[in-house]
């Protein structure tokens, strides 16, 4: 009996993707290599975006004898896992797919987001550092690029480069010149594959990207926060100040200065709170109201990364739509306070922002609209919506330094409540509703365990949209004294 | 206009005898269709055989040459009907649809058929939609064939057997007046391989001879009294001629049958993977070639008694691999043997699971555990694969960082609106019961919508809603279906059935114009022309038609404030009595399909188009996500944040998206945020359109910082 087997090779991508045009590719490739080939797949729904495992076996051909191929992979039996997305790396080392004595695993390093990540309230991402790890320790040989980007690149599809990546990898005992041949056997779209071919066979890992230059600052500005406050908070205090005298002028930058204070003196090497706190506040101060929106819209920067995302051609106009819908508490909020009040409570501006607008901000009637939105920054100071929010950063801040006094912990828990206050209309009411209920919960607490059960909440508030979450979390609402000591 | 094209493919049913044919599973079941000499075929679209309609209805000229009638059937039951015309007629006839469920409508034409007989043969050709990637139940087809009395094939998953199979199969259900179902499982269907083709064979008998010369015969109708002289026929003469047929022609395989005084007794299908565990574990080599009997049961029903006591005689053992339950097999088996006093020990569901998809790791496992019971020294213990032993602990957990890819609806698809704005209504008027039905839309009761109960079924989505309404409460439930299930079943179990009833709930009529989820098959409704079949039937009319009054039409999905309105409409309305929401839009996928080329031709001849499609600023997105919460669209997806004061992703539209509008209606009706924008690019503008665009660039330029 001889010990021959069969080479395996399993593709792990999503539908979509052309896992199944790679999985083509290489039985033809084999075929016309003297090989017998086998591809399976089971597409069904998993063609609408699911993912995907296809499977192929080749064995040399022996005459009047057909192998037996496997119709599904076998966990420590795999030769080569091509997977088009990190995640899907990751799940062929979970599904045991990928081992150190035989599987080379070509894996694509850029990530399709799963919807539990997309859909989280803030930051549900997967680790990728995790899971190149996990590949990396699993493979016997991994090759990791960005394939999506160099399949970019080339205006071609990702299948075609992974396609390069396995014949450079040497695993299958084919040369170059045959790939390329299966790729012009099969018909379709032969030039852009054969480029990304090209740019997959030739993929080196990427350097690592530069961290940025900090941001330009009023020289005073500068000087403050260099003299004034640690060095470790450089970094985040630079940027703060340029987003702040971006957002108003020199002169917010220099109160959002002052009101720090208080904190750095609270805080410690390596000064956590103040960075933390800085960072909150700069977007605390620099909230999104129609001015900040309508000003950021018409700049010459976006216009021109818009154009380049839309790929226009010489000769092809763009046309930039918004779709704007500002209710009457989003107008409300810009206008003083008495004038924003009466607009609170008059009808015609509640029925006239009952439908959304869109606004073409590549036309001149529509660009001047938010032109004028924009030219009315000075009078944000007078805001109503102003005089709110410095009031409610004036007692978070008063919070954590009295909170830091006793807990830094707790401080710093406090400090990254902040966090909630995002989003627009309905979504930052909500996140406002459940920053002021774990702020007076917070109040309450002292001792052990404080800080662990602020972050406890704030996780809460995240965990959905209704609040339901937090509102578990927080329990009934507590009787005024104990009866325990009954 | 199905989503995958067999246009070039179908060639290869024209080749002749000694060519090789090359190809998928489900191509070479319709090349031996063809060299049976098959008459006439119909079938219902589902995973895993909907290639095969596509494939068929791609063939229609080669069909056509050789005489053959094919029906897109409106549903199994009615493909299984079709099946009637081999009752009294020689003509070959196949039909074909996804298993169990497809059989389950199919049930009640096949017990009829499995009655009376066949006199030509009838092939009933089903996917088994069973195991990893299935979309449904899971269960057996065997049941089908044992209650009705219908011959079971379960080829080994190589193309020449199931080839084999195919012919045969026509041949068997001649010689024993009986339909033959032949079991095709979900990787059997789309596995590529090669085969030596043999030459199309024309029918003798034609459909205008059967026409022409109508024939009946009384005794062959299903009545009583013949309904009993049927059930003795099936046991007194059916039985044993299946019997004699698959001994006499060899149907099953047996290997090595001496060669150990053990041995595997195994469902065909399985068989691939019964070697490679046996390869695996150094008892067999890459050809198959084993040193363990194996007897493969090409025909799992029925048993012939015959066989498998000759296979068992003077074995101590035997492993049934059965995949699936309840073990029918086993169970019968176990019968044959006792009745026959062979003491062979039978081992099956006590050494493999009972339940759950039977992969090479699960068989190779139970394998191990049988030859080590009964001939340890064929082991070499210090060369186990890795997969029977226990699995080391991965160096690194991944367990909370590879997240489940559930399917949902591609980008662009007119359905997903529906669900957000369903959502929205929710918010208003709080959560209704949902009542969910079979087709793309049933991915709402996926992550982001979490919409929906419960589905019954394909078109029972409305039916499935019936007790669920009460005089008590003012509040309506919502019933899906979709344009396919519709037309299926739907408009009689679900639009009559509340007509009839005096139903006060609400359906949703979700209508994009093809079988989308089975691979975008034309039906009824379509709006495209079919050159083969008559389409562009509206829903709207039918509905009226069995007396709806409460009718609204969406014309555009994608107009979540018009849907979310006409929802809130239905469930408020004072007006009782049973209500539907056609709500239209074409599958995007089959619209790009259908217009993409158009639009690229028009561009590359210079003429006006423009290309929509969406983006996000990530200035002004604060990473909250509420969009993605109400679409999930694949295009819509985060990013990370560009600005480094932030730390959640920015939400971003990948260059995938094709414009379809949702995600602009959407931040307007749920007043999500000013972060949307839509981008026309326009190519070959007009020399007005140009200079306009210039002036306004310019005076925009000035102002600009």
């Amino acid at each position: 009996m001889t010990e021959q087997r069969p080479v395996t090779i399993a593709i792990l991508a999503m539908g979509g993707e052309g896992g199944g045009v790679l999985a083509d590719w290489i039985a033809d490739l084999a075929e016309h290599a003297g090989y017998d080939a086998q591809a399976t797949s089971v597409p069904g729904v998993a063609q609408r975006t699911g993912s995907t495992i296809y499977y192929l076996e080749i064995f040399p051909r022996a005459a009047g004898r057909q192998p037996v191929f496997s119709l599904t992979p076998v966990p420590g039996e795999v030769d080569v896992v091509i997977a088009s997305e990190l995640m899907e790396a990751g799940r062929a080392v979970q599904r045991g797919l990928v081992t150190p004595d035989r599987t080379v695993l070509i894996a694509s390093t850029h990530r399709v987001y799963s919807i539990a990540e997309k859909s989280a309230m803030a930051d549900g991402r997967a680790d990728p550092a995790k899971l190149l790890q996990a590949c990396s320790a699993a493979a016997r040989v991994l090759i990791a690029r960005d394939f999506a980007r160099l399949a970019a690149g080339t205006r071609s599809v990702i299948s075609a480069a992974l396609f390069g990546a396995l014949a450079a990898s040497r695993v299958l005992p084919f040369e170059r010149d045959r790939f390329e041949e299966a790729i012009r056997r099969a018909g379709v779209g032969v030039e852009a594959s054969l480029r990304a071919f090209r740019s997959g066979f030739d993929a080196e890992p990427e350097p690592p990207e530069p961290a940025p230059e900090p941001p330009q600052v009023p020289e005073a500005i500068a000087h403050r926060i260099e003299s004034e406050f640690p060095q470790e908070s450089w970094t985040t205090l630079r940027l703060a100040a340029h987003r702040l005298v971006d957002y108003q002028d020199p002169a917010y930058a220099a109160e959002y200065l002052n009101r720090l204070a208080a904190v750095r003196d609270a805080d410690d090497h390596p000064f956590p709170l103040l960075n933390e706190a800085a960072r909150q506040l700069a977007l605390w101060m620099s909230y999104e109201d129609a001015i900040r929106v309508a000003d950021l819209k018409i700049r010459k920067a976006r216009a021109g990364r818009i154009q380049k995302e839309a790929r226009a051609e010489p000769g092809e106009i763009v046309r930039i739509h918004e779709f704007l819908h500002p209710r009457a508490q989003e107008i409300a909020d810009i206008l003083p306070p008495a004038l924003g009040r009466r607009v609170l409570a008059s009808g015609w501006v509640r029925r006239l922002t009952k439908r959304g607008r869109i606004v073409e901000t590549t036309s001149i009637h529509g660009f001047l609209q938010l032109y004028f939105l924009a030219r009315m920054r000075p009078l944000r100071r007078r805001s109503l919506r102003f005089a709110r929010e410095q009031e409610k950063i004036g007692e978070w801040l008063a919070l954590i330094v009295r909170a830091a006094a006793r807990d830094r912990e707790l401080a710093l828990e406090i400090a990254r409540c902040a966090q909630l206050l995002k989003g627009y209309g309905a979504a930052r009411l909500l996140g406002e509703r459940n920053f002021d209920a774990i702020l007076a919960e917070s109040r309450t607490l002292g001792g052990a365990g404080a800080a662990e059960r602020v972050r406890i909440l704030r996780e809460a508030a995240l965990a959905d949209d209704t609040g339901e979450t937090l509102r578990n979390a927080l329990g009934p609402p507590r009787p005024l004294r104990s009866e325990s000591g009954k | 206009m199905a989503e995958r094209s067999f246009k070039k493919e179908v060639e290869k049913l024209r080749l002749g005898a000694g060519a090789e044919f090359r190809g998928e599973g489900i191509l070479a079941v319709a090349k031996a269709l063809l060299q049976s000499g098959v008459s006439y075929v119909a079938g219902y679209q589902g995973a895993p055989i909907s290639h095969l309609m596509d494939v068929l209805a791609d063939a229609n000229d080669i069909l056509e040459e050789l005489g053959v009638h094919f029906e897109q059937s409106a549903s199994e039951a009615a493909a299984a009907a079709a099946l009637a015309a081999s009752v009294n007629y020689p003509l070959r006839g196949a039909v074909t649809f996804k298993s169990t469920v497809g059989t389950n409508v199919a049930s009640d034409a096949l017990a009829n058929l499995a009655s009376g007989g066949v006199l030509g043969g009838a092939l009933i050709i089903v996917g088994e939609d069973y195991g990893e990637g299935s979309s449904i139940m899971q269960e057996r087809s065997h049941a089908f064939a044992m209650k009705s009395q219908i011959w079971l094939l379960d080829p080994r998953p190589n193309l020449p057997s199931i080839v084999r199979a195919v012919e045969d199969g026509f041949d068997f259900s001649e010689a024993t007046h009986t339909p033959v179902m032949l079991e095709l499982r979900i990787r059997a269907c789309h596995l590529r391989g090669r085969f030596v083709a043999k030459d199309n064979v024309r029918p003798k008998f034609t459909r205008k001879d059967a026409i022409e010369n109508p024939a009946r015969d009384a005794s062959r109708i299903v009545l009583p009294p013949s309904t009993y002289l049927h059930e003795q026929e099936k046991i007194a003469e059916r039985w044993p001629a299946a019997a004699r047929f698959i001994q006499d022609r060899g149907l099953n395989e047996i290997f090595h049958a001496s060669a150990r005084d053990f041995g595997v007794i195994l469902q065909g299908g399985m068989y691939n993977t019964v070697a490679r565990g046996l390869q695996l574990l150094g008892l067999a080599d890459v050809f198959g070639d084993t040193k363990i009997p194996l007897y493969v049961l090409n025909v799992t029903y029925p048993l012939v008694d015959e066989e498998v006591k000759r296979f068992c005689g003077g074995k101590r053992a035997v492993l049934v691999v059965e995949e699936g339950q309840p073990d029918f097999l086993e169970q019968n088996l176990h019968a044959i043997l006792r009745k026959a006093e062979l003491a062979t020990r039978i081992h099956g569901k006590d050494l493999l699971p009972m339940a759950g998809e039977y992969t090479p790791s699960v068989v190779t496992g139970g394998l191990l555990k049988f030859v080590e019971k009964y001939g340890p020294e064929l082991i070499d213990r210090a060369r186990l694969p890795g997969l029977v032993k226990p699995l080391p602990l991965p160096p690194v957990q991944l367990d909370r960082h590879v997240q489940p890819r559930p399917p949902s609806f591609c980008t662009g698809c007119p359905e997903r609106p529906i669900f957000t704005a369903l959502k929205l209504v929710e918010r208003e008027l709080g959560p209704h019961h949902v009542s969910c039905d079979i087709g793309c839309h049933l991915f709402s009761i996926l992550p982001p919508f979490n919409t929906g109960a419960t589905t019954m079924g394909y078109g029972l989505g409305w039916a499935g809603a019936a007790a669920l309404q009460s005089p008590d409460s003012r509040k309506r439930a919502i019933a899906f279906m979709g344009d396919g299930g519709f037309w299926h079943n739907g408009l009689t179990s679900g639009v009559g059935n509340a007509v009839f009833n005096r139903s006060d709930s609400v359906l949703v009529v979700v209508d994009n114009s093809y079988t989308a989820a089975t691979g975008g098959q034309d039906l009824l409704s379509s709006r495209g022309a079919n050159p083969l079949r008559t389409t562009r039937q509206s829903i709207a009319d039918a509905v009226r038609g069995v007396g709806v009054r409460w009718i609204r039409t969406i014309d555009r999905t994608y107009d979540v404030g018009r849907m979310r309105d006409t929802l809130r409409e239905a469930l408020t309305t004072a007006e009782r009595g049973p209500k539907v929401i056609v709500a239209r839009s074409e599958c995007a996928l089959n619209r790009e399909r259908r217009e993409g080329p158009a639009r690229r031709k028009a561009a590359g001849q210079g003429r006006r188009v423009v290309r929509q499609r969406f983006g996000v600023d990530a200035e002004t997105c604060t990473g909250d996500h509420s969009c993605i919460r109400l679409s999930g669209c694949p295009s819509l997806t985060i990013a990370p944040n560009p600005d480094p004061l932030r730390s959640d992703p920015v939400a971003a539209v990948i260059e995938s998206c094709i414009g379809c509008g949702l995600c602009g209606e959407a931040a307007h009706a749920a007043a999500l945020c000013p972060s949307f924008y839509r981008v026309d690019t326009i190519s070959n503008p007009s020399a007005w359109e140009r200079f306009a665009w210039r002036l306004r660039q310019t005076v925009i330029g000035w102002l600009q910082r």
